[in-house]
Parts: structure tokens; sequence; C-alpha cells
């Protein structure tokens, strides 16, 4: 910590590191919410910033920590519903106060499912995280309790208040959910440059060789799973309570575990930006990918063909990414940023 | 306990057994792939999907049986050794997990290119077997599941024999050993990977084939994935004594759990008692019943 200070003190500021946040912020609270068309916030902003959150959870465990989980999904799930619970039956609690019970309602499961990871590795692992996934799917289906003995197990979001403001319009829900991802990126991006980060990457690249240099690998692997799915429960809450507004647990497959997998794979994994490039991709891929094929084939491109060929084309793109840019659009932009610079010069 | 109560436990059983077989069908193309190249093959059962809807169509657009069988073979040898060609060479020396997660983009190709071409509507698939269950000591026993029981263990017996008393058996050991040693001298591995991939793809077929009989081929025969993955955990990713032990045990156990631990907490434990078990022992033995210890190194 002492190093670290003084590294602090010794850097002047740079103000063109600056520069780009304050171009996000001034975009994310200025020009969006007095702009954007309502399609542009619900369809694409929304699932875009619980995408981001829950990708940025996935990367801190499988990118920087190297434990490869198959079961985001779940958590999610956990984050939506304990929420759910929380503001039903606790009278009066701030929302603010929901979001941090769900995620650690979450982060608890995480660490539960997490506990195999201190025997396990690779593989091994990435199956026993799949135990969480239909667990917990089962678990939100078979006991009514938890979505208040609805009987198809829907939870609707609850009326979004904070400090007296009601959140419930289009705008009010994208500011609710931008800032979330705000602070919790700033803070996994303060953690991940910290010396428990450091850990982190340590026991990724070498597990046995992190504990001979004194890393307490198997406590580091369970704060990787318990910050992890603490994130990934809030990005949970911002998907059932700001986009969908009414989600059941058939809404958690193992389907968007792999989505959120996808996620960072194709943006780059351990990179914080890359969790956000790779959100937005998968967001507009499928839009443009129908406009396309409406454009292209007319009337033979139906749903099913669509679906299909999404599967395809998302596919193959993996296998590209991971072929010709293992990290991922974040490199890619590195490189395109710096040819701008050099041409520029 | 009375005595039918112990009769019907020992059907439950014998029943849990041989659904244990079918698992283990599809674990055992897990395994050859996982030995030879260390690649954890998720998309073994978009293959199987593939296989068995290739199959059904050929049929169904009037193909005799044995022609399609054959067609249907030489479709997944083209397939393994596309998949060798396009994604497996460019990513020699790569981290297990990212070729896992190739593997994973290939199941979703794979699962989009057969719907894409056959269309997404379920086809029953009859193979000519009748199912009638018929009696053994007062014990119902289903003869397609004993067929399929059969099946496997020839294929077992079989693949292992292929693997001991063949050159290419012998040069698949070879490279399972040590990839460097394999390739020092002079086996071609981009050859052994292909035909490991085609040996994968015939196994797929034969458990498109049998679960597409059961189920009807539609696209939820991809999801049997699922349903082995325990298996291989429990037995051990390399070992392909281990696929039918741990098949077994799974489909055992599973069918027991659903009978007699099903009612107390509501039933459809179907869905994850066989990863908790799976994670049971795995705690006690971190690399399955059969899989080979890791030396760590530095």
């Amino acid at each position: 910590m002492a190093v670290q200070a003084l590294d602090a003190a010794r850097v002047p500021i740079d103000w063109q590191r600056l520069a780009l946040p304050a171009v996000l912020v001034v975009v994310a609270y200025g020009l969006i919410p007095a702009y954007a068309s309502s399609y542009l916030v619900e369809a694409i902003l929304l699932p875009f910033l619980a995408l981001s959150l829950a990708a940025v959870g996935l990367n801190l465990l499988t990118g920087y920590c190297g434990q490869l989980s198959l079961g985001s999904s779940a958590f999610m799930a956990v984050g939506a519903f304990a929420a759910y619970n929380f503001n039903l039956r606790v009278d009066g609690l701030p929302l603010a106060a929901t979001m941090i019970l769900a995620g650690i309602s979450a982060a608890g499961i995480g660490v539960v499912f997490g506990l195999p990871s201190l025997r396990l590795r690779g593989f091994y692992l990435a199956v026993s995280t799949l135990a969480a996934q239909f667990f917990v799917q089962w678990a939100l289906t078979k006991f009514g309790w938890f979505s208040n003995y609805n009987p198809s197990g829907v939870i609707s979001a609850p009326h979004l208040i904070v400090a007296g403001f009601p959140l419930d319009g289009a705008t009010g829900r994208y500011l609710l959910s931008v800032t979330t991802v705000i602070v919790l990126t700033a803070l996994v991006w303060r953690l991940v440059n910290s010396a428990t980060g450091r850990n982190f990457i340590a026991v990724r690249d070498n597990e046995t060789a992190a504990r001979v240099i004194g890393v307490p690998v198997l406590r580091t692997k369970l704060l990787a799973f318990a910050i992890s799915s603490f994130i990934i429960g809030v990005a949970g809450v911002l998907w059932a309570f700001t986009y969908l507004r009414t989600v059941e647990p058939a809404g958690f497959n193992l389907d968007r575990s792999f989505q959120i997998l996808f996620i960072i794979i194709i943006g780059g994994l351990a990179s914080m930006r890359g969790a956000f490039l790779g959100a937005a991709f998968i967001v507009v891929f499928p839009l443009v990918l129908s406009r396309l094929g409406a454009f292209l084939f007319g009337g033979l491109f139906d749903s099913g063909v669509l679906d299909m060929s999404q599967r395809i084309v998302l596919g193959a793109l993996i296998i590209i990414f991971l072929i010709a840019e293992p990290s991922g659009l974040s490199a890619l932009f590195d490189r395109l940023k710096r040819r701008i610079g050099s041409r520029s010069s | 306990m009375s005595y039918y109560d112990f009769l019907f436990a020992i059907e439950v059983l014998v029943g849990g057994l041989l659904s244990g077989v079918m698992y283990s069908l599809v674990a055992i193309g897990f395994v050859l792939i996982y030995k030879t190249s260390g690649v954890l093959n998720f998309a073994q059962g978009s293959m199987v999907l593939f296989a068995a809807l290739t199959f059904v169509s050929l049929v169904e657009r009037g193909i005799p049986f044995a022609l399609s069988l054959l067609i249907t073979f030489a479709v997944m040898v083209a397939l393994g050794f596309t998949i060798e060609r396009i994604v497996l060479r460019p990513l020699v020396n790569r981290s297990p997990m990212t070729l896992f997660m190739a593997t994973l983009g290939l199941s979703y190709i794979i699962e989009g290119a057969a719907q894409l071409m056959w269309g997404t509507q379920v086809h029953g698939l009859d193979l000519g077997i009748d199912d009638t269950p018929f009696e053994v000591g007062g014990i119902l026993i289903s003869s397609f599941d004993l067929l399929a029981a059969g099946i496997a263990a020839a294929m077992v017996a079989g693949l292992s024999a292929f693997f001991y008393w063949t050159r290419i058996g012998l040069a698949f050991r070879a490279v399972a050993d040590d990839q460097f040693a394999a390739l020092a001298v002079g086996l071609r591995l981009p050859r052994i990977w292909g035909t490991v991939w085609t040996a994968a793809g015939f196994v797929a077929l034969v458990a498109g084939l049998l679960w597409g009989a059961r189920l009807g081929v539609q696209f939820s025969l991809s999801l049997i994935v699922l349903k082995a993955l325990p298996v291989l955990v429990l037995g051990g990713f390399d070992s392909i004594l281990g696929a039918i032990v741990g098949g077994l045990i799974i489909g055992a156990s599973e069918k027991l759990a659903e009978v007699y631990l099903g009612p107390f907490v509501g039933g459809g434990i179907e869905g994850w008692f066989a990863y908790a078990l799976a994670l049971v022992v795995l705690l006690v033995r971190p690399s399955g019943l059969f899989g080979q210890k890791t030396v760590e190194r530095v």
C-alpha cells in the first residue's frame, strides 16, 4: 500500500487520460437522457447496461482470476429474486439497500458454489458451476415462496423510487442503471489495480507458483467468486427491474450464461473496456443481422432462419476471435487508436 | 420393506443402469477427443444432433437405411477433418480453456447449420426395434434399453481393441501420452486428430440413432451433452472405463433419487442431482474416479 501511495504522489495528473471518462459522463448524463428516443433506451441501452455489468463481474472471475464459470445467469437470477423478496418483505427498504442486499445474497450463493474451486481445476470446476445453473433455476421454479406464490413463477418489478424521486419511466430507469454500472465498474477498476487484483492474476497465470510466493490462493479464489457473484447479482437486479420488468426463472437459463461468456470472449478477457464493447456487440448484433437479412433475402428470411443464422454467425465469430484476436474487441480498439494516433502525428 | 417394494427398487435400479448406458454412449465421444487432444469438446452434443438429423432426413427422402447410414458416416468424416483443419489447427498450443470455448462456438455453428439445413420440426425415428418390456423374475426390463446397452458394450470393446491392437490406435495412445514426443517420432498430429474427431463423430452417430429413436430427433437431442458432463466429471475426463462406470452410477442413482428422494423436495431433481453427485465425488477425488492425476510444476 505504501508503495502505491508513493506512486500516486509522484505521477502527475494525466489530463489526456481523464478526457475520455469526462466525455462519457457528459454523454451518459447529458446527451442520452435529453435526446435518446425511448426505443433506443428500452431496447438497446437498458439490456446493454445490465449485460455489461454482468460481463464485468464474470470478467473478474474468468478473465482476471482464471476460473471459468458457466453459471453466471444463475447468479443473476439469485440477485433478481432476492431483490424482489427484500423489497416485498421489508417495508420501506431503500432501493440502494435492496440492491446491495441482493448482491450480498448472490455473493453468498457464489461462495457456496465457489467452494469446489478450492479442490478443482479447469474443466472440473467449469462443470461444477453448471450445478449452480441447474440447481438455482430448479429451486426458484419449485419453491413458490421465491416468487410470492405467483402461479407461473413470474416476478414483476416494484416501483423504483430513489430519495423520493420516482424512476419508473424509461429515462429514470436508464439513470438508475447507468449510475449503478458506473459506481460498480469504478470499484472493480480500483480492485483489479490493487494488491488483491494482482493476486487474482497470479492465481490465473500459475496457481502453484502463486502459492509458492505466498499468495493466499484459497482466499483469493473465494473472494473472486464472492465479488464476481455480487456484481452479477446486481446486474440481475438491473435486468429484472430496469430492463424486462417481469421475469421468470426460465429467463435465466444456460443460454444467458453462455451469452455473458461470449461477451467477455468477444470483448476481451481481463479488460474492463472489453466487457462494454462485447455487450454492445451482443445487443446490437441480432438487430443488425435481422435488418441485413430482411434487406438481402426479403421474405425468405423468417424468424426461424434468423434464429439459426444468428447462432451460426455468433459461433463463427467466437472461433474467429479466439484464433485471430484472442484479446478481443478491446485489443482491436487499441490497435485502431494507435494507427489513427500515428497517422496524425 | 415388503417383497414387492424390493422388486420395485430393483426395477428402478435396472432401469437406471440401462439409461446410464445411454449417458455413457455420449460420454465416450468426449473421452476419445479429450484423451488424444486435451480438448473438452462441448460440441459433442450438437454432433449427436447433426448426425441423427442428417440420417433421419435422408431416410425420409426415400434413401435406403444402409445407404443413409453410409452417407451420414461420410458426412461425419468430412465434418471431423474440417473441424481439425479450420478450428483446431490454428489453435494448436493454446490453453485448454481457449479450445473449450472454441468448441462452444462450434456447437452453436453445428446446431444452427443442422437445423437450417433440415428444418426444426421433430422427426420420428424407427430403428425397427420393438420396445416392449419383458419380464425377468418379476422385473420389467425394456428390450430397447437392453439392446442399447449391448450396442454400447460392443462399441467399447471395439474401441478398446482398436486402441490396443492397431497401429493408428498406438499412435492415438502416443499422442494422448505426450504430444511433443509423438511429433518428434514423426506422427502426423493433424491426421490423427482428424481421425479422432471422425471416431467421435461415429460415436455421435450411434448415440444419435439410439437417443433419437427414444426421444425423437429434435433440437433437445443436443442437450444430452448436459447429461454427459456429470458422467465425465464423475468418471474422469480421460478414461473410457470411467465414462462407463460414471454413466452407470449416474443413471442408477439419478433414478433412485427421483423415486425415493424426489417426493420430499417436490420432484424434478433429475436436472441437477447428477451434478450434485458428481461434485460430492470430486471433493474426495478431484480428478474423478478413474481420471489421471495431474502433476503440478512451476
